[in-house]
């Protein structure tokens, strides 16, 4: 072990690393809204009640049917986006004429019962989940210890990243979303069934967050609550980054949550509120953000 | 943007309707006046905090169309200032309601400054995002007292002289305070000022093109917005005697645009009504714990959906009149 700037390498790049997983769970969460926005015209703030719903799948079915970490991490984004799908069938749907404000308020009411139910079932302490045997444990780098759940999580919200990333700029089926996003009226007129596109983004987007929630269960606890705090930092994360460009929500994800993981080492006090600041400056010295297009 | 009330002179002319508003404030008054003989007057006082701050809200996504999702900020903080300069600083009532509203307007002018930088909705995320920021330094301030907050604020004496402690005196004071930031704001919005904030409304760019600095009247609009929030929340805490970490998350926020939704965005009497039926609805269903999170929800999904025009609103536009 060594020190940089008088902080032992060990905490450092601990720290990093936590950095880089909640940079993975703010690109994955940034790159849903952003991919939902996109299509929808709606910031969708249930948003975090997804990826609570993610994590409280993933807790239900190892206590019920036993069914562990490996099986969840495909069943829980499927029923979460199953249920993504129902609520833009019977919610969503009719506001899209409307004021993007009434979508924020919408879905704001749709977390709040969400939360509020599951709260009610599980009550508001952490449950804890355990880690998959295949994944526990971890490798002496020399200069910190990496577990290998933790490793596993950076590789596979980068590799979801970079496919959906391929998926809507690189494929025939992202090429239709992208013409969508810019003219639906145009695109149906090709013989596009837009309406059903619009209904399968949103459930990609809900599966999106509910796979970062079953990546979050084993790293912090399944609480009712672990959403709503963690949107309104993506929130912040998306005004920084801007929603205009799916590989710049990716990348500004990653680099806030390595600023954060920063932070904690050398500035410990101001690491809940380093990502609003950073927030506010990008507002003085670029309000479109650093990504995006000026509206 | 908003579903707005029919023109109500494009109808029959008569005394009634043009009058609606003056009508409606004579019983809105009328009503409070009563009503401390028929409920608690502690809750009404609540209620009356949480009405003038729900029409500070309402004056900005009513009139401006700017949603703001960050309104616990200036309530929560402004009542987190006056309570502790009211117990701790000793400084009398009317003066740590001053203090408490003063801090207010200031991050009023900060957050406003930055938020209005982007429109529609950005504006509600970034306003959501400072204020999540202001509550997690009320998290780690000292003088803010963590999960206790600031308790036992005395009420003290008004201006040095007349107690407080009783309840029909204070709320006398209340339903002043109230009345006066229900005046203003309807003085705002019946003002040239005010016609320019519903011309940024309906049509920013047009506004700019017709030689208004847009920024200037919105920042100007968000101002008075939170130190309207400021003033409410520093009297809710000279009231109950309580400043704490509800009043300044973002709960706290939801709350307040449910209030004004439910009466009904952009109507004056609106929020008023809105913030004494969630008051109620809380109070009578604060039994069933977490599942007044879920009603509240519940409310906000029908509003959305069938409701738009909030009660006040459906009210007014079946009168075919304004309210």
């Amino acid at each position: 072990m060594f020190t940089i700037f008088g902080v032992p390498s060990g905490a450092l790049f601990g720290q990093l690393l936590i950095g880089l997983i909640n940079g993975s769970f703010y690109a994955l969460l940034s790159l849903g809204l952003a991919v939902i926005f996109g299509m929808l015209n709606i910031i969708n703030f249930t948003h975090g009640a997804q990826y609570m719903l993610g994590a409280l799948t993933a807790y239900i079915l190892l206590q019920v049917s036993g069914l562990g970490y490996w099986p969840s991490l495909i069943i829980a984004p499927i029923v979460v986006g199953l249920i993504g799908i129902i609520i833009e069938r019977f919610f969503l749907q009719w506001l899209y004429k409307l004021d993007h404000l009434y979508g924020l308020l919408l879905t704001f009411g749709l977390a709040l019962i969400i939360e509020g139910v599951s709260r009610h079932y599980f009550g508001t302490a952490g449950l804890p989940y355990t880690l998959p045997d295949s994944l526990q444990g971890g490798h002496n780098l020399g200069f910190m210890f990496l577990p290998n759940y933790r490793a596993w999580v950076i590789a596979a919200s980068l590799t979801v990243c970079l496919v959906t990333w391929f998926l809507i700029e690189r494929t025939r089926i992202g090429a239709y979303l992208r013409a969508a996003t810019e003219n639906p009226t145009l695109v149906r007129a090709f013989g596009i069934n837009v309406p059903r596109m619009i209904t399968l983004t949103y459930g990609f987007g809900a599966a999106l967050a509910a796979f970062a929630g079953v990546m979050a269960a084993p790293i912090y606890n399944v609480s009712p609550n672990m959403g709503s705090e963690l949107i309104i930092v993506v929130f912040a994360v998306v005004v920084i980054g801007g929603m205009g460009s799916i590989l710049g929500a990716i990348i500004t994800g990653f680099a806030l949550g390595v600023v954060e993981g920063l932070t904690k080492v050398f500035f410990p006090e101001a690491s809940n509120t380093v990502i609003f600041v950073i927030m506010a400056i990008v507002l003085l010295v670029r309000p479109a953000g650093l990504f995006g297009r000026r509206a | 943007m908003m579903e707005h009330v029919v023109d109500p002179l494009a109808g029959q002319r008569s005394v009634w309707r043009e009058q609606s508003e003056t009508i409606g404030f004579i019983v809105m008054v009328v009503a409070l006046a009563v009503s401390p003989f028929l409920t608690y007057p502690l809750f009404l006082m609540q209620a009356l905090c949480f009405a003038l701050f729900a029409c500070a809200f309402n004056l900005l996504i009513g009139y401006v169309g700017l949603l703001s999702f960050g309104h616990a900020l200036y309530f929560g903080w402004a009542s987190y200032i006056a309570a502790h300069a009211a117990k701790v600083w000793g400084l009398s009532p009317e003066l740590a309601i001053l203090t408490g509203t003063l801090v207010a307007t200031v991050c009023g002018v900060i957050a406003g400054s930055l938020a209005i930088r982007r429109q529609g909705i950005y504006f509600a995320m970034i306003t959501l995002a400072l204020a999540q920021m202001m509550y997690f330094v009320a998290v780690r301030a000292k003088f803010t007292g963590g999960e206790d907050g600031i308790q036992a604020v005395p009420r003290g004496h008004l201006f040095g002289l007349i107690d407080l402690r009783d309840e029909g005196t204070m709320y006398v004071l209340v339903l002043v305070i109230f009345l006066a930031g229900f005046l203003l704001i309807y003085r705002i919005i019946h003002s040239p000022f005010g016609e320019v904030l519903k011309a940024i409304r309906e049509n920013e760019t047009r506004a700019i093109s017709l030689g208004y600095k847009t920024d200037r009247y919105k920042l100007m609009a968000f101002v008075l917005s939170a130190m309207l929030a400021g003033v409410a929340g520093s009297t809710k805490a000279i009231v109950v005697g309580i400043a704490s970490l509800t009043d300044v998350n973002w709960p706290m926020s939801g709350e307040v645009v449910l209030m004004a939704l439910v009466g009904g965005l952009g109507t004056i009497f609106g929020p008023v009504v809105g913030s004494f039926v969630i008051l109620t609805l809380q109070y009578k269903l604060a039994f069933l714990g977490e599942w007044v999170l879920v009603i509240q929800g519940v409310i906000f999904v029908i509003c959305v959906l069938l409701f738009r025009r909030g009660l006040i609103g459906e009210l007014a536009n079946w009168l075919k009149i304004k309210l």
